[in-house]
Order: C-alpha cells, then sequence, then structure tokens
C-alpha cells in the first residue's frame, strides 16, 4: 500500500496539478509538498505527492554504479 | 531521465549482485519491513540471486494484513447501515471477516465503492447528499497525511456526511517490538522507502543506538533495492552500527514537515493492535477532539472492542518474521489469493500473496 511513482508535473492549479505517469495523465492534489514547478518530478501516492524528486541525488547515484561499472575488478 | 527505467538497468544489477555475492560469507538475517519492498524483491528476483548466507525476512509492513479481525468484522456491521457508502482501497474488499467479506456484502447489494485516492471521498460526499460515506482508512505514516488533508478539506468544505473509519498505524514502534522479540534475530533491516519519506531518517535511530542494528533506507526499483542490500551487509558484517539513506533521490533526513504538520493536526498517537502481534504502545493513530465528528465509530456509536484470528491461520508469526508462508499448513491448499484465509494472502503485498504468486522451491 506504500506503493509510488514518479510523475512529471504539466501543470499547477492551487493545491491541485496534472501529473504524468508513464502515458496517464492524472489530478494529483498536493496539499504535501512546497515550491513545487511545472516540468518537476513529484512521487505520486494514492492520488496526493508526497514528496519532490530530487533530480541532483538521482544523478548523484546512478554516478555511483557507472563507477561500480567503470570500476570493474572481477 | 524518468527515474524509474535507469534505475532497472540490467548491467548495473549484474555487476552489484556479482559485489553483493563477494562482502561477507557469515550469516546474517536482514528484515525488509514494507510490504511494497517484499513485492519488488520478488518480481525483480532479487532472493534468486542472493548470496547462499543472507536470509531475507519479510516484515509486519503491509497494512491491509496487519489490521485486526475484529476491523474487519466492523466495516462489515458498516456496511449493513442504511443509506452508507462504504470507500475502501481495492485490497481490503477480500479480506475475509468472521461471517463474510466486503466482496460478499457487495454482491448482495452493498454500496461498497473502491476509491484510488482517499481524496475521491470529498466529492462522493457533496455529489451523494443523502448518504453518509465511510471511508475505511487504513495505512502507515506514507498514507494517513492523506486522512488527514480529506477531513481538513471536508471541515473547510462544510461537507457533513463524510466519516472515517481509521486504522493508521506507525511504523517504528512495531519495528521495536520485533527487535526486543527474543525468538527473533535479526541483523539489519532494509527500512520502508516511502514511510521514511514522511517521517525522515530519524526516528530508526534507535535501531543502531539502542540495539546495535543497523538500516538501510532504500527505494523500491532493482538497483535501489540491490545497493541497499550491499551497504546494509557492509554494515552488518564490520560490525558498523548506523542508519544509512540510500533513497536520497526522495528521503530527507527530517522527512516531510508539512505532511508532518498535517498529522499533528489532525491525529493523536495511541496504542494500537496489530494483527497476530498484539497490542502495542503508542503505534497507532486516531482523530483528536477538533476532528472526532468525522470518526465513523463515534457516529454510529459503535461500541468497537478488539480480537484477532482467523482458527489454523499462521498470518501473526508470519508477520512477525517467524515461519515463512510455505510452513503454514494451509498456504496453497485452504488458503489461496482466490478463497483467502488471513490477510496475508489477500493484500497485493501480503507476504502470503508475495510467495504464492512468485515462490518456487529455492534450496
Amino acid at each position: 500500500m506504500c506503493l509510488a511513482v514518479p510523475g512529471k508535473v504539466l501543470s499547477l492549479d492551487g493545491d491541485k496539478g496534472i501529473v504524468e505517469i508513464g502515458n496517464i495523465k492524472r489530478e494529483v492534489f498536493m496539499h504535501l509538498i512546497s515550491d513545487v514547478s511545472v516540468n518537476e518530478y513529484v512521487l505520486v501516492h494514492a492520488g496526493c505527492a508526497i514528496e519532490k524528486v530530487d533530480e541532483e541525488e538521482a544523478k548523484i547515484t546512478m554516478d555511483i554504479f557507472k563507477e561500480l561499472i567503470e570500476n570493474e575488478v572481477c | 531521465m524518468k527515474f524509474v527505467d535507469e534505475f532497472r538497468n540490467n548491467e548495473y544489477s549484474r555487476k552489484l549482485v556479482e559485489k553483493l555475492n563477494n562482502i561477507s560469507k557469515e550469516k546474517i538475517n536482514i528484515m525488509e519491513v514494507c510490504g511494497t519492498h517484499t513485492m519488488s524483491i520478488f518480481r525483480y528476483g532479487i532472493r534468486d540471486v542472493l548470496p547462499p548466507n543472507v536470509n531475507l525476512i519479510s516484515g509486519p509492513g503491509c497494512p491491509i494484513c496487519v489490521t485486526p479481525q475484529s476491523y474487519i468484522d466492523t466495516t462489515l456491521t458498516l456496511s449493513d447501515k442504511e443509506d452508507v457508502i462504504i470507500a475502501t482501497f481495492g485490497d481490503m474488499m477480500k479480506v475475509p471477516g468472521k461471517k463474510s467479506s466486503l466482496s460478499k456484502k457487495k454482491s448482495e447489494g452493498a454500496d461498497i465503492r473502491i476509491v484510488y485516492s482517499p481524496m475521491d471521498c470529498l466529492e462522493m460526499a457533496v455529489q451523494n447528499p443523502s448518504k453518509k460515506v465511510i471511508l475505511l482508512s487504513v495505512g502507515f505514516e506514507t498514507t494517513a497525511p492523506m486522512t488527514a488533508v480529506t477531513a481538513m478539506e471536508a471541515k473547510k468544505r462544510n461537507i457533513t456526511n463524510l466519516f472515517f473509519f481509521t486504522a493508521h498505524k506507525i511504523v517504528p514502534p512495531v519495528m521495536k517490538a520485533l527487535v526486543k522479540d527474543k525468538d527473533l534475530k535479526i541483523d539489519g533491516f532494509l527500512l520502508p522507502g516511502h514511510v521514511s519519506a514522511i517521517i525522515g531518517t530519524k526516528p530508526f535511530e534507535f535501531l543502531s543506538k539502542d540495539y546495535n542494528i543497523s538500516g538501510v533506507v532504500t527505494g523500491f526499483e532493482p538497483l535501489d533495492i540491490l545497493q541497499g542490500l550491499i551497504t546494509l551487509v557492509s554494515l552488518i558484517s564490520k560490525k558498523d552500527y548506523k542508519i544509512e539513506n540510500e533513497y536520497k533521490r526522495i528521503v530527507k533526513a527530517d522527512g516531510n514537515s508539512k505532511a508532518e504538520i498535517y498529522l499533528n493536526k489532525a491525529f493523536n498517537i495511541v496504542d494500537s493492535s496489530w494483527r497476530g502481534i498484539g497490542r502495542i504502545h503508542k503505534s497507532g493513530l486516531e482523530f483528536n477532539n477538533e476532528y472526532e465528528d468525522f470518526d465513523a465509530l463515534k457516529h454510529f456509536k459503535i461500541n468497537y472492542e478488539e480480537y484477532d484470528g482467523s482458527p489454523g491461520c499462521k498470518c501473526g508469526e508470519i508477520l512477525k518474521g517467524k515461519i515463512k508462508p510455505t510452513d503454514c499448513k494451509l498456504f496453497k491448499k485452504l488458503c489461496t489469493p482466490e478463497n483467502p484465509v488471513g490477510s496475508c494472502m489477500v493484500s497485493s503485498e501480503g507476504t502470503c500473496a508475495a510467495y504464492y504468486r512468485y515462490y518456487k522451491d529455492i534450496t
């Protein structure tokens, strides 16, 4: 039940927004997050955005994986 | 970056599996607390590639599974009331009560509707002014803020025909109960990523400080889980007891302060009963005085007494990680997703449902 998926904010209107999740666009409530902008990604759980997705942190994580491949030891 | 496919990369997965298999040879017990983790671990075949010394135990992180029998029976009582609409998450429909289930009640004519979000109930109440809408509000810290927001919106819009039968629970207290259980030997926890998005990492620090148990917050994609396991096995093998956050694209150390404000505005923290585990101090949420008019039990004057159990069902032992579903005599015989005996077989993220769907005899 704690399933949540990232989606891109397409538009905002007060406490609501339209978010694209995969190929689906749906209305999402934004009460729980601050300072969100169009084109940012949010994590959606049961129709509410529960957190913004931090792109910088995602890139850092991906860099760790890339480093792992490049520094192959086996 | 879409934050999904990147974290399912095959090449990286293979490397991470290789790394995971070369850290330690000692026997290590890891509990994945969250039911969504249980499902992801099965779905991506992670159990099949674990080193033989690493034992994954599924924990109590499935809200439907841990909701006691008395709650289910009371939902059935509420569904019998005149002019009532029961709004529920889909997973609740098939959970067997003593005499029936919501699914059977619906087929007999009760007005029971599946909702995707608690907020769907606002319009449902507005569009059905002659009915009373009752939302079955279950879920952990991830879901509870939405119940709070929905109640506050209802109050703001003066919607008086919406009620909530709440059974929200909070996760750290049940983990404390598990680590204090001497029959269970857990060396480390994969911590629930989306609960942590709300509460942050600090509420888990008691694990390392008081019990010498490490924990890693991870996401739900295969690379997240593998990287989380690598960090956790490394910490355990070095006896370096700490709580690490490996899901930083979502989880902040302090959590989501706005969600915490909503929770504090609407709820009191109370003792709560967990199926098969028992009553745990300060592990549940109940509407405070300001929001008690929304409490379905109070509105319908129901004297709610808690009790547990389906005969023969081992859900409790499974939720505590003491046995695996395959150790239960009912599993796959009397208890199947079509005809579940216990809640762990019903919810899509219940441990028994996950084993039923994915388990092969791994020796």
